[in-house]
């Protein structure tokens, strides 16, 4: 393409400047099955400096959460390979052992999972529960522990927190399981926090309460956050920087406020307008991104976003496009054809021209039983 | 909250379905009783899609099971077609059903995992339909087709071979299969991707146009419910707060939960402060023992004496537009037939069972 652009993979802006927590390096994790090779996560780089949140949206099987756990070291399966790096405050984490590994866990990171019905042990109770790693890591008495667990479960706004500490997962609403799943997280005062979906399976007034919450603890803390979502609106204003993935790859990654004012990547654009607004009048067809993510064993050539895409050319089709930046370097994206860029326009009016479908559903002109065909 | 009274009903001729002072309670043992659902009546014209929202916990999917007798309402009317559900015996009952049918929220746990997607979409049809394979499959093809699903591959499939919005694509198939009136949608986007949800929101506005389907449409996402409604009504533990048309419910919020829920609704605009926005302070009171008067009391930043003694009725405060609150955001028009709502006790209605927990 043209010269203007910086063509190439950026890496990530990885000199050590003392304040980057975590630096991230074309992180790969294939899972071998039978039929192949499963990239999930397939070259991945960024940094992520102290107290700073970074949000990571994709669909389901984009590999985000993938990712985290890439980061945590939680892929122990046999099959699960992980190879280039990740430095944890100027540590390698590739490679670790399981027992140095069981070191930082907790102490040091720390993971919010989605589904807080599953991710409690329903036959301990919540103050062991939250005890368990502060007396390991921390090195504590039992009634010291129940202390700081009571102290935990007052600071995630559980009412009458010393009568929970007996109580058993199933006695309490969602809403505070997933508080109960943040106070253990938070046990230990990690560094580093991975939130994956959070808030996905909770209501939208428990869902606004715990990212408040997050958010809190994230200030007093001074913690860096990984917000693993699907939903962009929750991520817009609760995050510094955002990376979309796709396929494995991150295809767009910007501070947040200049992902939403200038997005470059097609794929950005679909997911944003995918989204419901209440701003919208009644019954507005909403422009629905087609088809659904690739098979990550067997990808299609070229951009992986291609045949979804309402921009791609026969060029996406063969050559894949790497990370560059056009104005500002913060500001990275995988796409020949950007958004709000004079080729990109043209590539899209060609397409709604041609009636190709994906655009045609951009513009919200497609018919949805033909949305699932691509 | 207390949303008792029926100012908000149209005349029955205009609509399709009517339901009144509908109760559903649950033995909760020792005597107890859950109150999932205590005297909620709306009403839907054909062709309408009616948005029931609000939290977990509410009575929305109560209410949405009620309406098809599953189970049977405690007490209070069904009416559909001029005919009260609650009144036929099990075999008329029985009949009626094919036009009456359900989406579920999970797609995937709602399908049999070990039958093919051909069996799951014809089982329908064994009952009421055709019998014979080939008729059967001509039926279920062509369905199958207008849903995204690639009939042929799609047949002796299993679900697990699936995605979550394909499952979902089937069961809205299955729902289809019957031919009937009426759909009661319970969170069928909730548990999808938001690219996917799109997908589904836009096939089910496609669907409804198409077969002249009325929707009753319950979600928690106020933002989808907009999407999908021509009216909308917002539930508070077992109650109606508001009832209006989508638009004007969202531009003027009368009921200050509506305005809270609202606010709750993820914007994906970075310029707003979120940390701003108001939330709603603490849980869900329990439905064995709501609060008296006005149930949302004791989370309502407008909350005074009032509404703790005495029930709001529902008043009319706009065209179409009716709120149960005493101190609406949105002054009531005075008169109107918002007097014509029944003179019912604040001390709400009657319980004599003892119960289960409620459905979400």
């Amino acid at each position: 393409m043209d010269n203007e652009f910086q063509v190439g993979r950026v890496p990530a802006r990885h000199v050590d400047d003392g304040e980057s927590l975590l630096v991230v390096d074309d992180l790969r994790t294939h899972f071998e099955v039978p039929a192949g090779s499963v990239r999930a996560v397939d070259g991945v780089s960024f940094t992520l400096a102290r107290g700073r949140t970074l949000g990571v949206v994709g669909e389901s099987g984009s590999g985000k959460t993938v990712l985290s756990r890439s980061i945590m070291g939680l892929n122990t399966s046999a099959n699960a390979i992980t190879t280039g790096s990740v430095m944890y405050a100027g540590d390698e984490m590739v490679g670790k052992s399981s027992k140095e590994k069981k070191l930082l866990w907790g102490a040091e990171m720390a993971m919010v999972f989605q589904d807080p019905m599953t991710s409690l042990n329903p036959v301990v109770t919540i103050g062991r529960q939250l005890t368990e790693h502060v007396r390991y890591h921390l090195d504590m008495g039992r009634k010291e522990a129940n202390e700081v667990a009571v102290a935990l479960l007052k600071s995630v706004h559980i009412p009458e927190a010393e009568s929970r500490l007996n109580n058993y997962p199933h006695q309490m609403s969602g809403g505070m399981r997933q508080r109960v799943c943040i106070a253990i997280a938070l046990a230990c005062g990690p560094r580093m926090l991975f939130a994956d979906e959070p808030t996905t399976a909770l209501d939208v007034t428990v869902q606004h309460q715990i990212l408040n919450l997050l958010a809190e603890q994230q200030s007093d803390r001074a913690m860096a956050m990984i917000l693993v979502t699907h939903d962009l609106g929750v991520v817009a204003g609760r995050t510094d920087e955002i990376m979309v993935m796709y396929a494995g790859k991150a295809v767009e990654k910007a501070p947040t406020a200049e992902l939403f004012s200038q997005l470059r990547h097609p794929y950005t654009q679909g997911l944003l307008w995918s989204i419901p607004k209440v701003t919208q009048p009644k019954h507005t067809r909403l422009n629905a991104i087609p088809g659904r993510p690739p098979n990550l064993i067997s990808p299609p050539t070229g951009c992986k976003f291609a045949p979804r895409c309402a921009y791609a050319q026969d060029l996406c089709r063969t050559d894949e496009p790497q990370l560059r930046s056009i104005d500002s370097p913060d500001h990275v994206f995988a796409c020949h054809f950007p958004v709000g860029t004079p080729e990109g326009e043209a590539a899209f009016q060609s397409n709604i021209d041609a009636g190709h479908p994906p655009a045609l559903a951009a513009v919200g002109k497609l018919r949805a039983t033909e949305e699932v065909s691509a | 909250m207390a949303g008792s009274g029926t100012a908000h009903l149209r005349p029955q001729d205009e609509v399709m379905l009517q339901v009144t002072d509908l109760v559903v309670e649950f033995p909760a043992g020792k005597g107890r009783t859950v109150k999932a659902v205590s005297g909620i009546s709306f009403d839907i014209a054909p062709g309408e899609t009616l948005g029931l929202v609000g939290e977990s916990g509410c009575g929305k999917s109560t209410t949405g099971r009620a309406v098809l007798q599953l189970p049977v309402p405690t007490s209070g009317s069904v009416v559909l077609d001029n005919e009260d559900l609650a009144s036929l015996d099990a075999e008329t009952m029985r009949n009626r059903r094919t036009k009456l049918q359900m989406i579920f929220q999970d797609p995937i746990s709602s399908l049999n995992p070990r039958r093919m997607v051909g069996e799951v979409v014809a089982e329908p049809l064994n009952v009421w339909g055709p019998k014979g394979q080939d008729e059967q499959w001509n039926i279920v093809a062509r369905i199958l087709d207008q849903v995204g699903i690639d009939p042929g591959p799609a047949r002796y499939k299993r679900p697990h071979e699936f995605s979550g919005g394909q499952c979902q694509r089937i069961s809205i198939a299955r729902a289809l299969v019957t031919g009937p009136e009426l759909i009661i949608c319970d969170e069928p986007v909730s548990a999808l991707d938001v690219s996917i949800q799109a997908q589904i929101l836009n096939l089910l506005d496609d669907l409804k146009t198409e077969y002249g389907l009325t929707l009753v449409f319950i979600a928690h996402d106020l933002a989808v419910v907009k999407n999908i409604s021509d009216r909308v009504a917002v539930m508070y533990l077992g109650k109606m707060c508001e009832i209006s048309e989508a638009d004007e419910l969202y531009a003027h919020p009368a009921h200050p939960y509506t305005e809270l829920l609202l606010g709750s609704s993820p914007v994906p605009d970075p310029s707003v402060d979120v940390s701003s926005i108001r939330v709603i302070e603490g849980e869900l009171p329990s439905p064995i023992a709501p609060p008296s008067g006005c149930r949302f009391r004791t989370r309502c930043p407008a909350a005074t004496e009032v509404c703790a003694q005495e029930e709001p009725l529902m008043r009319k405060v706009a065209e179409d537009h009716y709120v149960a609150c005493h101190h609406p955001l949105v002054t009531p028009v005075e008169g109107g037939s918002a007097a014509s709502a029944a003179p019912e006790s604040a001390v709400s209605v009657t319980s004599q069972n003892a119960g289960d927990v409620p459905t979400v």
